[in-house]
């Protein structure tokens, strides 16, 4: 009689309710990222901008003289967030060009798809992987800069001056972070390579870029054609949401509009892409 | 089911029996694409499916927890050993972290890779790939496994292991399984029933014992003589006798009314009486290939 039977044995244990998968992808997701040192290196540079303000807000708050040059403004905030934005870039094009593409290279979709779970669940926690490292280098940081900033001087009179700040942090980390990741993973969706992926997406962002500065150029400086450029869009409505001139003339909603149909068209792309069988007619 | 101009499944209707079934036909007959629907990939253009009794349109996710599929086409989650793909595969299903993980390593034990386990699967060999693809399958325990070609790309003696799985399933462990192969002594070895498909329509269904016809004994027969006038002989003594090459036919004589089985010795006797002079006379058994050329040739 054997010690330990290693046959197949059925299954008499709990079960948890539908609709929880895309929290075991998500949470899969992370910790399989999180084991990559090198993205751990790349996490840790996200966070220099941080040290680096905190230094400033302390310097300013505990040396008076420092204080016109180096005090938090509200412009401070959105600077911030705008030059996290390589970080969000490169944070993107690391996590997220192989998040659908690698899946599909490797057939897992079939796999994904015959397990009980929706293709919206599927997105959603391959979308929350991006999404919670791209919060980690943008809204994390910022916020943990207002607090700071009233840690170090030890009043709330800052924060009481610029209560709008903690939305407007949130308000435009969300808008960068969502637009980041529904484009990527919309992307990741059309190809089985992620390499291709992630030129195709550095390609778009700075192809679009290019459009916006030859038109720029051509046009003399009129910066009325920045509706052409995906940062610049970014930008614009990222000014707006911190109550600061728009540094350009396009109007703001059309800005927004842009980001909002760039990413109503990842979604239908990410709809139409994910599937258990790729049908060929 | 209509894939632009071409439609896969049409006019099917079948009812899949408990226990283990096998879904027969040639490439592109329609068997990965009737899955498929049954998995709900695919919308069926007309027509209400159901499996274990809920409608595949209705119910998707009920059915895909208590079903398993082991896909035809090489297909892992990437970057993973293979204990935690399968754990992850039960957690996925429902299935707790801690019982899925216990689940994964009985299962990948069971399936033969217990000593690979802790290996990337990205390094497996194919039959070890096909391995850990009845692996996942297995994890959440299912009450009914879709096996899409399941021994495709094995060698002998992994493919000799891989049936014996699916034989101890089906039959021991109480699992049901639909078995989709072109490999007839794969569904014969492991199944009791057979739908046979051809053109994306059903040619053939039933116990695989029933299709096989009465029983009898079938014989490969070869004669010098007049070949027409013993082939009436033979069938005016209740024999069948189909023509396969030139001159050889394959003779089945069925058992005595008496339910005694009759064998070579009836035709010789026949041969004898007839002046016919026997040259070639082999045994064969009925087999599902008899069936499925049966069924195809109907078609």
């Amino acid at each position: 009689m054997p010690i330990h039977d290693q046959s197949y044995r059925r299954y008499r244990g709990h079960r948890s309710a539908l609709g929880r998968s895309w929290l075991v992808i998500a949470s899969a997701g992370i910790k399989q990222t999180i084991k990559k040192r090198v993205f751990l290196g790349l996490l840790l540079m996200g966070w220099f901008q941080f040290i680096g303000r905190a230094i400033a807000i302390w310097l300013a708050s505990n040396m008076p003289q420092t204080a016109p040059l180096l005090a938090p403004t509200a412009e401070t905030f959105r600077d911030f967030l705008d030059k996290q934005g390589f970080f969000v870039f490169v944070v993107t094009i690391y996590i997220g060009a192989g998040l659908i593409a690698n899946d599909r290279r490797a057939n897992a979709l079939q796999i994904y798809l015959s397990k009980p779970l929706l293709r919206t669940e599927y997105i959603a926690g391959k979308a929350a992987i991006l999404f919670t490292f791209l919060m980690m280098v943008t809204w994390v940081p910022a916020i943990l800069l207002l607090f700071v900033q009233v840690m170090f001087t030890g009043s709330f009179a800052f924060l009481k001056a610029n209560l709008f700040l903690f939305p407007a942090i949130t308000v435009a980390s969300l808008l960068q972070v969502v637009l980041a990741t529904f484009t990527m993973l919309a992307l990741s969706s059309l190809s089985k390579s992620s390499r291709y992926v992630a030129v195709l997406y550095a390609g778009i962002l700075f192809f679009s870029a290019a459009i916006y500065g030859a038109m720029y150029a051509i046009t003399g400086g009129n910066t009325s054609f920045s509706y052409l450029s995906l940062s610049a869009n970014l930008s614009q409505v990222c000014d707006v949401i911190f109550r600061l001139p728009p540094r350009y003339t396009t109007p703001w909603p059309v800005s927004f509009t842009v980001i909002l149909g760039l990413i109503v068209l990842s979604i239908s792309v990410l709809e139409r892409r994910v599937r258990g069988v790729e049908v060929v007619t | 089911m209509i894939y632009g101009k071409n439609q896969a499944l049409k006019n099917v209707t079948a009812r899949f029996a408990r226990g283990a079934v096998g879904l027969l036909g040639p490439n592109g007959a329609g068997k990965s694409t009737m899955l498929k629907s049954l998995l709900g990939f695919v919308k069926p253009d007309h027509g209400k499916m159901s499996v274990l009794g809920l409608d595949v349109a209705a119910s998707p996710l009920e059915i895909r927890s208590r079903i398993g599929y082991m896909p035809e086409n090489d297909a892992h989650i990437p970057g993973m050993t293979a204990v935690a793909f399968v754990a992850y595969c039960g957690e996925l299903a429902g299935l707790p972290a801690v019982d899925a993980m216990q689940r994964a390593h009985e299962v990948l034990y069971y399936v033969g890779l217990g000593e690979a386990r802790y290996r990337n699967i990205e390094t497996y060999s194919t039959g070890m790939k096909q391995r850990i693809k009845l692996a996942q399958a297995l994890v959440h325990d299912p009450d009914l496994l879709f096996l899409d070609e399941p021994t495709n790309g094995m060698d002998p003696k992994g493919r000799d292991e891989m049936l014996e799985l699916v034989h101890d399933l089906g039959h021991n462990k109480n699992v049901s399984l639909i078995l989709s192969s072109h490999l007839l002594p794969d569904v014969e070895y492991t199944c009791d029933h057979v739908i046979v498909m051809d053109k994306g329509q059903i040619a053939a269904q039933g116990p695989i014992e029933e299709l096989k016809g009465p029983a009898g004994r079938v014989f490969e027969l070869r004669i010098k003589g007049d070949l027409a006038a013993f082939i009436d002989v033979l069938r005016g003594a209740g024999m069948e006798c189909h023509s396969t090459e030139a001159d050889v036919m394959r003779v089945f004589v069925p058992h005595g009314t008496d339910g005694v089985e009759r064998d070579q010795r009836a035709i010789f006797a026949l041969a004898a009486r007839h002046g016919a002079q026997v040259r070639h006379l082999r045994p064969s058994i009925p087999t599902l290939e008899d069936v499925f050329a049966k069924a195809l040739g109907e078609q």
